[in-house]
């Protein structure tokens, strides 16, 4: 026996409801996230993340009311990220049951988040999401990286969902995020999000490698040899998806027995 | 019906720990003032973080809860756990409250596997308990830690391998202590409550 990898369904909320269509017979309201997270958990889930992308500031009780009746319901770990800018909003959104929360552009911006929120909740709720891109313009200082291709390139952190680049080498910041205390690097890159062509490989492998803690891939999923993919070649602990369990086109229990035949460890 | 304290000396999770031990039959009470702990018919020490740190935040509720746990039972999880024991090498050497023998020691970080230990896991029953009664062997459930319990055969109640094989579970007399988030680890978990709330 051995410590299984994850399969995590990330939910996009907006104002408290699920964004992104849903294709799931039976559920009485597909919008309710709580009700779409208690679908998960029936198919066998290993955590679930609530990804917050509402924009005001004033509907932030919102998404605690959901988070409250999240954990009264669901006996699984819950992350939530989106919009967690300082260590008040950390506790408020932990009191309210999640068990880890994700910190992306605000870490960025303000790498001394991590040590607080390390030192004061403990490294295990704090995973630092980081999202990145191709960069060709090789320059010193930055960590070379081979594509499949052949060609070699280093990945940027990008904030802002994407839209802003940073100029910081990825590999460099995860090893930072951990020295800081993250407990766990949430990997997005923007090369593959959305395309279902597979997640990106050589980064998730190339941080994976160069980290002690676990490793989330996220972004490109479209079958489910992605996700033995991820594991095996890209060395990633968990993978996360969204779209692909929203629109039904596999549950993850049929993701998990995919994997488990083909000799990756799952919780079944 | 069984009344259960959960003690709030930090800042974690409890409301999943609170809705655990409700689903599995109990009435709950969060709280730090110890004769409301001495009220109630079990108590449950939750905790995340830095060993040291929880012993502190403890305070008074230290021998308060050694003298509880004379008579009634204790549940330790995860750092709760771990402060049952009687030193810790996490940050230096620190005290825990000594009810059961054994010392929290740091998985070796030299061997290429993740640290911390996070996610799904299986627990194999070295020994018959009410604690997990109605559990099959190999059960999964949801770890998240970078120290782990290092104690004799006679107080392990469950072991897991990761790094090596370690004790998920302990005992001694009324102090049971799980490594693992039962609040957090489905049906096995929530089994788990239950048993702790008909021991009590």
């Amino acid at each position: 026996m051995a410590l299984t990898k994850r399969i995590i369904p990330c939910l996009d909320l907006k104002d408290g409801r699920v964004v992104k269509g849903t294709n799931f017979l039976g559920l009485r309201d597909a919008g309710d996230p709580v009700e779409l997270a208690a679908r998960y958990n029936e198919q066998g889930a290993d955590e679930v993340v609530f990804l917050d992308i509402t924009a005001s500031k004033e509907a932030r009780g919102i998404i605690i009311d959901v988070i409250r009746r999240a954990a009264d319901q669901l006996f699984l770990p819950l992350t939530v990220g989106g919009g967690i800018r300082s260590i008040e909003d950390m506790q408020q959104i932990l009191r309210a049951g999640a068990d880890k929360v994700s910190i992306n552009t605000s870490a960025v911006q303000h790498p001394g988040l991590i040590n607080e929120g390390a030192a004061k909740f403990g490294s295990q709720c704090i995973v630092v999401a980081i999202d990145v891109r191709r960069n060709n313009e090789m320059h010193e200082g930055v960590t070379p990286i081979e594509l499949a291709d052949g060609n070699v390139c280093w990945y940027e952190v990008v904030i802002y969902g994407g839209s802003h680049p940073t100029g910081i080498d990825a590999v460099r910041w995860a090893q930072e995020a951990e020295r800081r205390g993250a407990g766990e690097i949430l990997l997005t890159s923007m090369e593959t999000d959305g395309v279902k062509t597979g997640f990106d490989l050589a980064v998730t492998r190339a941080i994976s490698e160069r980290v002690t803690i676990p490793v989330i891939a996220s972004g490109g999923v479209g079958t489910m040899e992605h996700f033995y993919e991820g594991f095996v070649e890209g060395k990633a602990d968990a993978c996360l998806a969204a779209s692909v369990f929203h629109f039904g086109e596999m549950t993850v229990r049929e993701v998990k027995e995919y994997l488990d035949a083909r000799g990756v460890p799952v919780r079944l | 019906m069984t009344r259960v304290a959960i003690l709030d000396y930090g800042l974690g999770n409890l409301r999943s720990v609170m809705r655990g031990l409700e689903h599995a039959g109990a009435t709950t009470k969060i709280t730090k003032d110890i004769d409301e702990m001495m009220e109630a018919d079990g108590v449950v020490l939750p905790g995340v973080g830095a060993f040291s740190e929880g012993m502190e935040k403890l305070g008074e509720l230290k021998s308060a809860l050694c003298t509880y746990v004379q008579e009634r039972p204790v549940l330790g999880i995860c750092l709760g756990m771990q402060m049952l024991l009687e030193t810790s090498s996490e940050f230096g050497n620190h005290k825990g409250l000594g009810l059961v023998p054994g010392s929290v020691q740091e998985f070796s970080r030299t061997t290429g596997m993740k640290v911390p230990h996070m996610g799904w896991n299986t627990i194999h029953i070295e020994q018959d308990s009410p604690l997990f009664e109605g559990v099959p062997q190999e059960s999964y459930v949801y770890f998240v830690h970078s120290f782990y319990a290092d104690t004799a055969p006679e107080h392990t109640l469950t072991s897991t391998e990761y790094i090596c094989t370690f004790a998920s579970s302990i005992v001694r007399g009324n102090a049971y202590g799980v490594q693992f988030h039962p609040e957090k680890s489905g049906d096995t978990g929530l089994r788990i409550l239950h048993n702790f709330i008909r021991m009590l």
